[in-house]
């Protein structure tokens, strides 16, 4: 298996190789006008270049349809590697270091799974792997544009390419363990022996990897000049898809950290959340703004620079996760690869008196290539830039950007400055949970405030009376909230927790207000116009635009998000030794000790080893005198590893989380100590994040009248037309239109 | 003059909220203060975790530091104090959040600075942008057939109906 995964590895760099040199050879020929000489014939050239893809099947750009199937023997090439890292863990192939380190025997089937992804090398054959099948759909797909599929295909092949050398020279998944292989494996780590560990790091990688795609079109059509918007349209599902992605694994990644790390909280600002978070932010920007440069032919230098910070961003989280650059308690796998990322920069001999060098790494070269095809094509993205008013949706767009940039920088910012410190001053500092507490909470404010807003302004301009007139019953909504919280005990002047909670449900209130009253009001019109019932005519009004009213659905989650988030400002937590028919007040509830038992794990099939013994203490929780339900907080000792971990009881309701671990015992009494948690809203948190992801499949969904629009297009012959001469803007828009079947927001 | 009135009240509450956003957390009790204090902390054996939250049994830091940071609350310290001896025993990293001094300060004036110039970009842009609409206005030819279809299509678009 080792042999056949890294001869599959080898081919797969050949093949990477192959497609982006060849590709990008092929390209270049196509975009250089050929030496005027004897039969040369201009026209013919300019339609050579203007239409590469029919020249392709004719001449000698042959060469671009086999580094297109080059790409595509990518993803069997890749296949095949995990397939046999797979079988080398299934079988326990312990002669593999990789699996040897990340697996053993009594491993359940699911966990050895997980373990393709649980280490170094692993990982980055995974990335490789999903970047190879995002590939393989989009050079699937090529007869949509063939000459921005080219283009596209090239620069992800030039990324795969990159990973292939990864695997290949400086992480090989397929190394052999040094000597006599050992009979069992270290195992699998302990907090990644979890259910959401075989789900959480594929979405997010799939988020990571998927910005790949947009930046590369994005990247393509610049260095094609490529005319129109066309290649907004065609990315826009792909974003939205990869932004769904990254959401979802940003918070499987938070629910990992709630139930396994035990500390009561899901979001701690630890390096590794905060790389994740940072492209999920300015992909945030970008699904923003994109709708300016779609709508008005706005801001076309900066969505370009967006969608390129988004992916540098996205490798730099790879970076920082893989690298070793700061410490993390997410941080499973660390190696000195980011030089590969990052570049080496030393002195050839003495420092200071020898030559300073720096090799560069591979975000500096992505970074050099971005800014030097900016800085050639720039006069590409002219853009007619007007604002009628500043009271209008473009310019809350511009804020929003700008507000979702402010929050994007204060996270590299605070991640780095412990590196920054060490550098000048020679002494690291800890950029923790109060720094970003302090900086991001008003920012998170305003941005709320602006997502209220957002929806009761018109393109163009809004009179401030329509303004006010729709705001004024979200409004009143989120201030009656607000007294009601006062009344009910919250304390704002008492500290800052409680006066940021009590803004956080205000401001979610608003944001879900006009939301609602946005739906009311648009299917109350059409209700009326078709004569249908109110729930009907939303119904309707959605189909109609399921881009936008799919969005204010996503604002809705993320209002839920935020309210459930405010809770944390209220936490309650206790600790104490229990022994049996001890009790624990904590909150609305009292904790009694019933008992306490052992065991060991349930046998993988042909082992004759349980993978880990388990304590469990047996709490049974009564609220006002009734018995409400029993809990078995446990703590685990894994064998292979030699590692303890606890595993948290959780008793969720939309109130609050009940929240039990169980810690040990006290060395020096021998009795078992219990922390209890009241944790207030926490279930809204992941509530959001469902709410979340059907605004997002809602906005997926073509509209009804873009589905008619493509279907009156539909016609070949002037599908084809359009698509091969988008002399202007309003062209390849209408033919854009017409193929991705979708209209504007 | 009721301008005036209403620019002197919208002062009062800006400063009233000012005021009660600075007294935010004065006066706390024992209890509140040792929470207060301890968010500040982080715990320095490894875990990457606050010190408060710092949760597995054995920790060769939390409970010892917890209960340096109850004798400092109990002596009547000040949280400077508190800090600076956690600081000498602990090394700088044990800070949750960088220092208001020297070149720590550049990690709490950076982000204002960014948000400040983004603010002022913006509204660069934005002003740049509207005076534009105030060039002469000329005369457009009457648009007709296919012409007009688009228009109406991106009327539609705009107003979302």
């Amino acid at each position: 298996m080792a042999q056949l995964g890294s001869f599959a590895l080898l081919l797969a760099l050949a093949l990477s190789g192959y497609a982006f040199f060849a590709g990008g050879l092929a390209l270049w020929r196509a975009a250089v006008p050929a030496p005027a000489g004897p039969g040369y014939d201009p026209q013919i050239d300019l339609t050579r270049r203007r239409d590469g893809g029919a020249a392709a099947a004719q001449g000698p750009d042959r060469l671009r349809e086999t580094a297109r199937r080059a790409g595509i023997a990518i993803w069997l090439t890749v296949t095949v590697a995990v397939i046999a890292l797979l079988v080398a863990a299934f079988t326990n192939d312990f002669s593999v270091a990789y699996v040897a380190h990340h697996s053993n025997i009594t491993l359940p089937a699911a966990y050895k799974f997980a373990a393709l992804w649980s280490g170094q090398e692993g990982s980055l054959l995974f990335w490789s792997w999903l970047l190879a099948t995002y590939g393989l759909v989009l050079r699937l797909r090529y007869k949509t544009d063939r000459r921005l599929f080219a283009y596209a295909g090239v620069i992800l092949a030039g990324v795969q390419f990159f990973f292939q050398l990864l695997l290949v020279f400086a992480a090989p998944p397929f190394a052999l363990i040094a000597g006599t292989p050992p009979a069992d494996g270290n195992g699998l780590n302990p907090l990644l022996q979890y259910p959401e560990m075989v789900i959480h790091p594929p979405m997010l990688y799939l988020g990571y990897v998927g910005f790949a795609v947009p930046f590369a079109f994005a990247l393509g059509a610049l260095i094609m000049r490529y005319p129109g918007e066309k290649w907004i349209h065609i990315t826009r599902r792909w974003t939205m898809v990869t932004w769904l992605f990254l959401t979802c694994g940003i918070f499987l990644g938070m629910h990992w950290a709630y139930a396994v790390l035990g500390w009561g909280g899901y979001w701690g600002w630890d390096p590794v959340e905060n790389a994740s978070v940072m492209p999920w932010l300015t992909g945030t920007a970008f699904l923003h703004s994109v709708m300016m440069q779609e709508k008005r032919g706005m801001l076309k230098v900066w969505n370009v620079w967006l969608i390129f910070c988004t992916f540098m961003l996205s490798i730099f989280g790879t970076t920082l996760t893989r690298g070793g650059l700061v410490s993390s308690v997410h941080a499973f796998a660390q190696s000195s690869i980011g030089d590969w990322f990052l570049g080496a920069a030393g002195w050839s001999g003495e420092p200071w008196k020898s030559v300073p060098y720096y090799v560069p790494g591979f975000l500096t070269i992505v970074f050099a290539a971005c800014l030097y095809f900016f800085i050639r094509n720039r006069d590409h993205l002219k853009s007619e830039n007007r604002l009628e008013s500043l009271v209008s949706r473009e310019s809350s767009f511009l804020f929003n950007n700008l507000l979702l940039l402010a929050a994007c920088f204060v996270i590299l910012w605070g991640t780095l400055f412990p590196i920054l410190s060490e550098w000048v001053q020679g002494t690291k500092v800890t950029v923790g949970p109060p720094f970003f507490n302090r900086v991001e909470l008003p920012i998170a404010m305003a941005l709320l405030l602006l997502t209220a807003m957002g929806p009761l302004l018109a393109w163009r301009k809004t009179s401030v009376e329509s303004m006010k007139r729709n705001f004024g019953l979200p409004a009143i909504a989120a201030a009656v909230t607000m007294a009601a919280m006062v009344a009910a005990g919250v304390r704002p002047w008492v500290d800052a927790g409680s006066f940021y909670a009590l803004m956080t449900v205000g401001l979610g209130v608003l944001v879900a207000a006009t939301v609602v009253m946005e739906f009311v009001r648009g299917g109350r019109v059409l209700a009326a116009h078709n004569g249908v019932n109110l729930a009907a005519g939303m119904l309707q009004l959605t189909r109609r635009n399921t881009r936008r009213y799919g969005g204010y659905v996503v604002h809705i989650g993320v209002a839920l998000v935020v309210v459930g988030m405010a809770g944390l400002a209220f936490n309650q937590d206790k600790e104490q030794e229990m022994g049996y028919g001890d009790k624990l007040a904590i909150g609305r509830y009292t904790l009694v000790c019933r008992s306490y038992t052992q065991g060991q794990s349930e046998m993988v099939a042909g082992t004759t080893d349980p993978n880990y013994d388990y304590e469990a203490a047996i709490v049974d929780v009564f609220r006002n005198g009734k018995l409400v339900t029993t809990m078995y907080p446990e703590q685990r000792f894994y064998h292979s590893s030699r590692q303890p971990q606890h595993m948290v009881a959780i008793r969720s309701t939309p109130r609050e989380d009940l929240y039990i671990i169980y810690a040990g015992q006290n060395p020096d009494t021998g009795r078992p100590i219990i922390k209890a948690r009241v944790n207030p809203l926490v279930m809204w948190v992941w509530v959001g994040l469902l709410v979340m992801a059907l605004g997002t499949a809602v906005a997926l969904v073509p509209s009804v009248a873009a589905a008619k629009l493509a279907r009156a297009a539909k016609p070949a012959p002037v599908r084809g037309r359009l698509a091969q001469q988008p002399a202007t803007a309003a062209t390849a828009s209408l033919a854009a239109a017409s193929q991705t079947g979708e209209a504007g927001d | 003059m009721a301008t005036i009135f209403a620019r002197r009240g919208r002062a009062r509450l800006v400063f009233a909220a000012a005021l009660a956003l600075t007294l935010l957390g004065a006066g706390d009790s024992d209890p509140a203060r040792f929470s207060r204090v301890g968010k500040r902390l982080m715990c320095p054996c490894g875990c990457a975790q606050m010190l408060l939250e710092c949760n597995h049994v054995g920790c060769p830091d939390s409970d010892s530091m917890r209960a340096q940071l109850g004798a400092g609350i109990a002596h009547g310290d000040t949280d400077d104090a508190i800090l600076a001896g956690f600081v000498a025993t602990y090394g700088a990293t044990v800070l949750a959040a960088p220092t208001r001094k020297g070149f720590d300060l550049l990690a709490w004036i950076m982000p204002f600075v960014a948000l400040g110039g983004g603010i002022i970009m913006v509204v660069y842009f934005v002003r740049r942008w509207q005076l534009r609409n105030l060039q002469p206005a000329f005369a457009a030819p009457r648009v007709t057939g296919a012409g007009f279809e688009e228009f109406r299509r991106r009327a539609r678009e705009e107003t979302e109906l």
